[in-house]
């Protein structure tokens, strides 16, 4: 397809001449269906959120004891559940897979890592809108509830694992690695869940936190939120997919940028003027 | 496997004992802590005596990174890493050799904070036993952990920053319940608190020793 072609060029700037069979391997090209598949569930993803926003701020009404402060609730939970559940047990499961011996593929490494790339904006996201909805409801930016805790230290487990895929190493060697560190994160989550719950129990006793929203869920609510979670779901897909693109073609990159310069290179020389030769000839 | 981990163990306390690097870096900057701790929380001995659970915990976990950093950085010379795995040793006990030897070490470190906390802080210890449990599982817990991510970090060039940023937040379960244990364990506690606490450490020793265990040899290939 003449599509696929287009885009193959445009990833890559200018053609480069693969003749001679010891050029650069062509970066990897992708199926129109898988483009298109892409395309839609981002279309998708932005419709849903913008009829959230719009159906949260405008179309439902305000709670009687919370008033506008409850229309983050669209927001708050699908975001966190994108973050803590989907994103960190994907991370989870692929890596596992990757560390299985008849699983193992790059397939898995990469999907692993945009997980937690992407899971690491929704975390963000997820402490920032709580933390506006607590400062008028518990007076205060953070409280250290176990929630909260816990949500950070998967942040801070997220954060490390990025750091350390940033290390330059082989693919293989970096897959290990990561996939061992996030063994190792996975395992402390319940143990931190545990440890957190105990220490404010034990310490604070009964709190304000955790209200367990007494809402009276209006139609209108209950529809609203539940939209919110599908498009902040599909929005999660969306930027998985193209992190994981992004992922092939860095690896692509990274194997072949010197074969493409070269390339390139030499292909400059045998421009309009007499050609280059390839091997030193007569040498005196 | 535990002749290899005595072995292991045997020879990186030997290394200690002549280089004493440990002794004379690591414990004086315990010590240091300490006396920071202090400084930042103002001379009011209440205070620091209610604060010293915690502060003493907070010791210990910046004492094990320079520890696992020594632990490492012996077998990174000469190309000892690869002298220790073509010498045939299970990697289960070079393992568990390599924590025993981090774990001893760090006992001796925490005994001298103990003194120091004791001392310095004046804090009152109402059961001795149960602070040395605590500091024993801690112990085992921290150095387990230790030389996992001091094995997967220790062909990293960047390997300073990166270790503490990823073991500390993995040990935070045992800073937390080795300071509650502690604040059972003080003069005015409730005794009856550390014992769910003293469990969670032997789930956390458990899960990690086994993964050691099982993993070490796989872990090591990734250097």
């Amino acid at each position: 397809m003449s599509d696929l072609e287009s885009a193959l060029g445009r990833t890559h700037g200018s053609p480069v001449p693969t003749a001679a069979g010891t050029g650069p391997t062509p970066p990897p090209v992708r199926s129109a269906r898988s483009r298109a598949t892409e395309r839609v569930i981002g279309v998708l993803a932005l419709v849903g959120t913008a009829f959230t926003v719009w159906l949260g701020l405008w179309v439902t009404p305000p709670d009687r004891t919370q008033g506008d402060l409850v229309r983050l609730v669209y927001l708050h939970p699908g975001v966190a559940w994108v973050a803590l559940y989907l994103a960190f047990g994907l991370a989870a499961v692929s890596s596992l897979l990757y560390l299985w011996p008849r699983t193992r593929s790059l397939f898995w490494d990469r999907l692993a890592a945009a997980s937690v790339e992407v899971g690491v904006v929704f975390n963000v996201c997820t402490l920032v809108s709580g933390s506006i909805w607590g400062k008028p409801t518990w007076g205060v930016w953070w409280a250290w509830d176990a929630r909260l805790t816990l949500t950070a230290v998967l942040l801070v487990l997220f954060l490390g694992y990025l750091a350390l895929r940033r290390i330059p190493a082989e693919p293989e060697v970096r897959a290990r690695r990561s996939a061992f560190v996030a063994l190792f994160a996975v395992l402390d989550v319940p143990l931190v869940h545990f440890s957190v719950n105990w220490w404010n129990t034990l310490h604070q006793g009964a709190t304000v936190l955790n209200p367990g929203l007494t809402l009276k869920i209006h139609g209108s609510m209950a529809w609203t939120l539940l939209l919110g979670f599908v498009s902040l779901t599909l929005a999660f897909v969306w930027m998985l997919l193209v992190r994981y693109r992004i992922g092939v073609l860095e690896d692509w990159l990274d194997a072949n940028e010197l074969d493409a310069a070269l390339a390139e290179r030499r292909s400059e020389g045998t421009g309009p003027g007499p050609a280059v030769p390839s091997e030193p000839v007569g040498v005196a | 496997m535990w002749r290899d981990a005595a072995l292991v163990a045997g020879k990186d306390l030997r290394i200690e004992a002549r280089s004493r690097v440990a002794l004379s870096q690591v414990a004086p900057f315990g010590i240091v802590a300490l006396a920071l701790f202090a400084f930042a929380l103002g001379p009011d001995r209440d205070v620091l005596a209610r604060g010293a659970p915690g502060l003493f915990w907070v010791a210990v976990l910046f004492c094990t990174v320079l520890a696992v950093q020594r632990s490492v950085s012996v077998e990174s010379a000469d190309g000892a890493r690869d002298g220790l795995r073509l010498s045939g040793i299970d990697p289960a006990g070079l393992f568990l050799g390599k924590a025993a030897a981090v774990g001893v070490q760090l006992l001796v470190l925490e005994a001298i904070l103990v003194a120091g906390v004791v001392l310095l802080y004046g804090a009152r210890i109402q059961i001795p036993w149960m602070v040395g449990v605590s500091c024993a599982l801690g112990t085992i817990g921290l150095a387990v952990t230790g030389t996992l991510y001091g094995a997967l970090s220790s062909g990293l060039r960047m390997r300073e920053t990166l270790l503490p940023f990823l073991l500390l937040p993995i040990v935070a379960p045992v800073l937390l319940a080795g300071t509650r244990i502690w604040q059972a364990a003080m003069v005015g506690g409730s005794p009856g608190d550390g014992t769910q606490w003293l469990r969670l450490l032997v789930a956390f020793d458990a899960v990690y020793l086994a993964v050691g265990v099982i993993l070490f040899g796989p872990i090591q290939e990734t250097a």
